[in-house]
């Protein structure tokens, strides 16, 4: 399938004909991705849905430069980025994509502060005022101004996915992948969840781009992709998406 | 480099496993206590044996070539056979040529710190019925004391080497019924002579004790039939340990036989190399158990840390830094253990030298920890901590963070 036509001309990211096959040479061989091709552009909400074993998760692994593709090309502003090193990679990953993940994926041994402070930290070696200004704000934009000392451990679900959020933001990148950030939480911890990523991306203008599984949350972003089976099979505005897709 | 990330996740991680660390520190304290003890109790025990050794001796003594007998000369022509028997000649008495001028060019040397001339021989000391094998020792008592500290050795009298006056060894004044100012009889060959005891010393050996009698040079000359001589030049070097390669020149250079303090006591050195290499091991041993104690808590904390160490590579953390956070907490608990060992080592040797006492109610030997043996030692174990540290940090900056994340 060839990037969606109605995407930005400067986009954000650029997949064309991705193919993703594991155990190669093995008798297990398995082609997972089998071309898949899109793109997001700067700015836009985007959902990914599809069935359990239909590629969303090695899809974002790809996005988010934590795999390699077997074949195919992506591009992240316009530079391509499937021959780079692990090191390249990092520093892109670093520069380019903040991660949300279903179960949080906190540091326990750090406060709700450290752990959004740390991005900082590691960019720079330090923290410095400023950026620790900047962290209490994104934390209080989050709703928890009050709770920004505790360890994660000390927070509900949603206080721990509301402080994953602000970790991913905190250092404003272009791009945030979130891999079911509802999923793990009660549905009206979910919509406050949801609710605050649009926020944010209403406030930042940063692109998201949110596997899911809730069709209610699909529903309501600007853009859905369903990926069946390693291949696109949709593209388009959320407009009819129901629950059971 | 700025390894503000790298050391403040690590401080984390070590004491998010609390228990882990503290006990791997209290480990690598135990390891570095008995290096560190056990390096200084070795070392206080050599240093003394030394000290006492070399006490009653030269670190390098110059004498004359042995007499030897020449074989006799090839017969002239091939077929006639010649057949020598020879036998080694009895060594008498002789005097080093030239050892006025010697003296002053030994001491010109660098690593010579002192030169005493002596004159020594065999004799008997009478004293009434009484008499006693002795050996002879005509000295310059202010050369002679720079030799041996001879002085620092008296236990009874004063030091004092005039004509006609003695210095005898402990032992041997209780064989013969002496005190300081009784005068006893010298018999050497033919020649006999009666000196006054001056002092009273104990060598450290009871058995030089028995039989030492010190005598002004001159009086040794003429008792040893030597006038003028000098029959060995007892030499103090500024590093013991520099004699044996000073007598290996001295002997190529000069006519001269030149043997160190090593030559003189084989067994000893060689006793000495052995509690050395014992001590090597053990303290090698301590060590790669110290690292494998390191290694293998990190490794579990490795493997603790997958989920962790996901996230941070997600979030953009580099390999190397992942390998820093690791190796950091090697060389931590390596630093925070070797302190504890040495201050552990330090109280190991307050005990020691306050309850392992002589008859004397005197410490056997004095055992010290330099600061600078203890530094070393803890420089070593902090690098140990981080080379323990390095297959564990590998393997985790190796770690596939989308791998990491799903587990």
């Amino acid at each position: 399938m060839n990037a969606h036509p109605l995407a930005p001309p400067a986009a954000l990211l650029q997949l064309d004909g991705v193919r993703k096959r594991y155990n190669i040479g093995l008798p297990n061989e398995a082609e997972v991705l089998h071309g898949v091709s899109l793109s997001i552009g700067r700015g836009e909400f985007v959902a990914l849905i599809g069935p359990s074993g239909s590629g969303k998760s090695t899809l974002l692994n790809i996005l988010g430069l934590l795999e390699h593709m077997t074949a195919g090309s992506y591009r992240i502003d316009g530079e391509e980025v499937s021959g780079l090193d692990d090191a390249a990679l990092t520093l892109r990953r670093r520069s380019t994509l903040g991660f949300i993940f279903q179960f949080h994926h906190l540091l326990p041994a750090f406060s709700a502060l450290e752990n959004v402070t740390l991005p900082a930290l590691m960019r720079e070696g330090r923290i410095t005022p400023a950026q620790r200004e900047r962290a209490r704000a994104v934390l209080a934009a989050v709703g928890l101004g009050d709770a920004m000392n505790k360890r994660p451990g000390e927070l509900s679900g949603g206080m721990q996915q509301r402080v994953a959020i602000a970790r991913a933001l905190v250092l404003e990148p272009p791009l945030v992948l979130a891999d079911e950030p509802t999923g793990n939480l009660d549905t009206v911890s979910a919509d406050e969840v949801f609710a605050l990523m649009r926020t944010m991306h209403a406030e930042l203008k940063t692109s998201f781009l949110v596997v899911t599984h809730d069709p209610r949350l699909a529903a309501r972003c600007d853009r859905v992709i369903e990926l069946v089976d390693g291949r696109l099979v949709r593209d388009g505005a959320a407009v009819g998406v129901r629950e059971g897709t | 480099m700025m390894l503000g990330f790298e050391s403040r996740v690590a401080t984390r991680f070590l004491r998010e496993g609390r228990m882990q660390t503290v006990l791997i520190i209290i480990g690598v304290a135990a390891g570095v206590a008995v290096v560190a003890y056990i390096s200084a109790l070795i070392t206080g025990l050599q240093q003394n044996t030394i000290e006492k050794t070399l006490g009653a001796q030269a670190h390098l003594t110059l004498s004359p070539l042995d007499d030897v007998v020449l074989s006799a000369r090839a017969p002239a022509s091939a077929d006639t056979a010649a057949l020598v028997q020879t036998q080694p000649r009895a060594q008498r008495p002789r005097s080093i040529s030239n050892w006025q001028l010697l003296v002053p060019l030994l001491e010109a040397m660098p690593e010579v710190l002192a030169v005493s001339p002596m004159v020594s021989a065999a004799g008997l000391a009478t004293r009434g019925e009484a008499s006693k094998a002795i050996a002879l020792m005509g000295v310059d008592l202010d050369r002679y004391d720079r030799i041996v500290s001879l002085r620092a050795k008296v236990v009874d009298g004063t030091a004092r080497l005039e004509p006609g006056e003695g210095i005898i060894g402990r032992e041997l004044a209780n064989d013969l019924g002496v005190r300081v100012g009784d005068r006893i009889g010298i018999v050497t060959g033919g020649v006999t002579d009666s000196l006054r005891v001056t002092a009273l010393v104990d060598l450290g050996v009871r058995d030089l004790n028995r039989r030492t009698v010190i005598v002004p040079l001159r009086t040794a000359q003429s008792l040893a039939n030597l006038p003028g001589g000098a029959t060995s030049l007892d030499l103090t070097l500024l590093d013991i340990w520099s004699a044996q390669t000073l007598a290996d020149d001295l002997g190529v250079r000069w006519p001269y036989k030149a043997e160190s303090w090593q030559q003189a006591n084989a067994q000893l050195v060689s006793a000495l190399n052995a509690q050395s290499v014992s001590t090597a091991v053990i303290r090698g041993v301590v060590m790669v158990v110290v690292v494998l104690g390191i290694a293998s808590v990190l490794v579990v904390s490795v493997v603790q840390k997958r989920r962790e160490i996901g996230i941070l590579r997600a979030m953009g953390a580099t390999q190397g830094q992942v390998l820093r956070i690791f190796l950091l907490q090697g060389a931590i608990v390596g630093a925070l253990g070797s302190v504890l060992g040495v201050l552990l080592a330090v109280l190991l040797i307050g005990v020691f030298t306050h309850f392992v006492r002589g008859a004397d109610g005197l410490p056997l030997f004095n055992i010290t920890l330099e600061p600078a043996l203890a530094l070393r030692i803890a420089a070593i174990a902090t690098v140990c901590g981080v080379l323990a540290a390095v297959a564990p940090a590998r393997s985790a900056a190796k770690l596939d963070p989308a791998e990491a994340i799903r587990l």
